[in-house]
């Protein structure tokens, strides 16, 4: 496992070089792609991207939870957490690789 | 919303790009970030979230059907953490 990490500049660089859009045309659209995932996210919405996974909206329902420290009671009110399912893709490329 | 609609609706936002650039930035985006992953690299996007792979140690699986131990090897699970914007809006959000 390398220690290296991705970022967005990493992924412009990739269209840039990949696609032959400029530097900040490239740059740009990587913006607007996770905007646009994002705004669908955010109106609720789940996106299916297929041979990479599904991001999807779940509810959670209020509770009370725990200070594990103090044992002291707190409610957790109900949210809206985002969920990750990798497709079978993507999961098979990670442990098929070594 | 799946990936060809996420391509349409960018597509249609960006007149000045030819659809198939589009496309294929989309497409390789998804690409390179599986093969990042692949690699075992992590990927942080900020404000978006990071993605990373977990540890499954090997563990003895039962067919569900027959009762026979499996042994299951040892795996690597992608994981996405979003981050702190993403995760405030989608919570406030009007889904």
């Amino acid at each position: 496992m390398g220690g290296k990490t991705v970022t967005r500049a990493d992924l412009a660089n990739s269209v840039h070089q990949q696609v032959g859009l400029s530097r900040s045309e490239s740059g740009d659209l990587v913006k607007l792609v996770l905007d646009e995932l994002s705004d669908a996210l955010v109106r609720g919405e789940s996106v299916k991207l297929s041979s990479f996974g599904t991001f999807a909206v779940r509810h959670k329902k209020g509770r009370i939870g725990r200070n594990p420290k103090t044992g002291q009671e707190v409610p957790i009110t109900p949210r809206r957490v985002l969920s990750f399912r990798p497709s079978h893709v993507l999961k098979d490329k990670i442990n098929n690789s070594g | 919303m799946t990936k060809s609609e996420l391509i349409n609706l960018l597509a249609a936002k960006q007149p000045q790009l030819e659809p198939k650039d589009v496309e294929l930035a989309v497409k390789e985006l998804l690409e390179q970030m599986s093969a990042a992953l692949a690699a075992g690299e992590r990927i942080e996007v900020r404000g978006f979230g990071s993605f990373s792979l977990h540890y499954r140690p090997p563990r003895i699986g039962r067919n569900p059907k027959t009762g026979a131990a499996v042994q299951v090897p040892d795996k690597f699970v992608p994981h996405f953490k979003p981050g702190k914007e993403l995760r405030e809006r989608v919570n406030n959000g009007t889904g």
